[in-house]
């Protein structure tokens, strides 16, 4: 028996771990975020109505932000799984693709969450 | 009643033979029937007939079984019999699979038992209500037959995945107070071809004839897998 | 022809997969949809206005739908896997159905 965990292994078992850490935050996140929508939804949307909502707000902008670190990593990781299982893309490929991924989605998220806090109280 | 049977290797096709249908029939009745009766050159593999060994199980009409103790009466839809080698598995020739991967990955997951006493200690006492050996007890009586090896799509996705039935074997041990190997067990079933790959479908729990859970078992590997995890012992 | 697939415990995990590979590209669009409606916020009621047909409400309620049945699906999965076993899989996978549609359709009603 190798005492010794393989890199490879050892990366697996973390993410896997961080997936199942994110999902716990995401189940919470997901739940608040529905309420929301079916509570904002009536009566229609406008933008002014969203922004003023959220925009400024530091609470909404903490919320939204963990939401956007979570669901950043959740994503790719289970992207990631798929590729494996399903493509025949090679390992590295794999994870250069979905470091990327997670890159691209934390950005954007970042900024639609900058945006709503600097827009400030309407 | 009409039964078609792979004949072949990998490559092959089914053929169709013509089988008296009895009353209490096994689809394993079916197999010897046709290799008794209508064309010995038929491999196929069986031995106890009742229900231990594990080395009857085929594909019937789409599903892995053992084919000693299914009754056709219970999966002959329209009265017709799809009989096809094992998944998941290498054929060797008709109804034959080769079983070494299947069991390679039982010692991969580190499937033998290790334990520091001799002839000469006393018998470990273990209470028939301890939490530890009502986990091993629930995964022990496995016959080894592959059907939930078969049924399984993470199996058929990465090939390298160890499979439900050696990570259940795992477990048992991993419950096993007498044994000696606890953490370096956890290694060898940590990772994406260990535990970590099985995504709960149960498809292993819902055919396996001993009616074992191997996802209720890898589900107690995870659990251990990211304790150690977080403790930083893996 | 039955399959080894044919039982609920795999539906659940095809919709787990199906809905989580949605929304992950899903996501993306949405985030620099949310950039556009500070940056430019006539243009986006004018979307707002757009979003009003029957057909982008009823695409709207899908994607809750599913990402209410990631939720309930996952919680589910976070349950098998860091909970005591149970055997009342089946069920779960009906309530994590039925929750996921009850909420798809209060959304549907609110909206319109
Ligand atoms: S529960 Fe896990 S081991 Fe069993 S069939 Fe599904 S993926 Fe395979
Ligand atoms: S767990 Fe069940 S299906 Fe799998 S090898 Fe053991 S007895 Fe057969
Ligand atoms: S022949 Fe032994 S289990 Fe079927």
């Amino acid at each position: 028996m190798n005492a010794d965990l393989a890199y490879a292994d050892k990366m697996d078992s973390r993410l896997w771990l961080i997936q199942r850490i994110t999902a716990v935050v995401l189940a919470v996140a997901v739940v608040v975020h529905l309420a929301t929508i079916i509570v904002a939804v009536q009566g229609g949307l406008s933008a002014a109505e969203i922004v003023s909502r959220v925009g400024g707000s530091l609470g909404w902008a903490m919320f939204y932000g963990v939401f956007v670190v979570a669901a950043g990593l959740h994503a790719p990781i289970g992207l990631r799984t798929i590729l494996r299982e399903m493509t025949p893309l090679s390992p590295g490929a794999t994870n250069g693709l979905m470091i990327a991924f997670g890159t691209v989605l934390m950005g954007f998220g970042f900024r639609a969450v900058l945006a709503f806090y600097e827009m400030g109280g309407g | 009643m009409k039964v078609s049977i792979w004949r072949g290797g990998k490559v092959g096709r089914f053929v169709a033979y013509e089988v008296p249908r009895l009353e209490n029939q096994t689809v394993l009745d079916v197999v010897t029937y046709v290799q008794r009766k209508l064309d010995p050159s038929l491999s196929y593999r069986f031995s106890c007939r009742v229900g231990m060994c594990g080395s009857c199980a085929m594909t019937v009409n789409g599903k892995p079984r053992w084919t000693c103790r299914t009754h056709v009466s219970k999966v002959a839809v329209g009265g017709t019999l799809e009989i096809a080698p094992l998944g998941n598995l290498a054929v060797i020739k008709d109804l034959s699979v080769d079983m070494r991967v299947f069991f390679d990955k039982w010692a991969k997951a580190g499937g033998a038992f290790k334990g520091d006493k001799t002839r000469d200690d006393d018998f470990a006492l273990i209470k028939p209500a301890d939490k530890q050996r009502q986990n091993a007890n629930a995964g022990i009586e496995c016959i080894g037959c592959g059907v939930c090896y078969a049924g399984c799509d993470v199996v058929r996705w990465k090939p390298d995945y160890l499979g439900p039935a050696a990570l259940n074997r795992a477990w048992t041990l991993v419950n096993d107070a007498r044994d000696t190997q606890g953490p370096v067990r956890l290694q060898l079933i940590a990772g994406e071809n260990g535990c970590l790959g099985c995504h709960s479908q149960q498809s292993c729990q819902e055919h396996c004839p001993k009616h074992l859970s191997p996802t209720a078992s890898i589900a107690g590997l995870k659990r251990a897998v990211s304790v150690a995890a977080l403790k930083g012992r893996l | 022809m039955t399959s080894h697939r044919s039982h609920p415990s795999y539906w659940a995990f095809v919709l787990h997969r199906v809905s989580g590979l949605v929304l992950a590209v899903f996501l993306p669009f949405h985030f620099s949809l949310l950039v556009q409606a500070t940056e430019y916020a006539v243009g986006f009621d004018g979307f707002l206005k757009w979003s009003e047909q029957p057909m982008v409400k009823l695409a709207e309620t899908g994607l809750i739908v599913l990402l209410a049945l990631h939720l309930t699906g996952g919680v589910r999965l976070l349950a098998l896997e860091f909970l005591a076993w149970r055997d009342w899989q089946k069920t779960l996978v009906a309530v994590c159905g039925g929750l996921s549609l009850a909420i798809g359709l209060l959304f549907l009603v609110n909206a319109v």
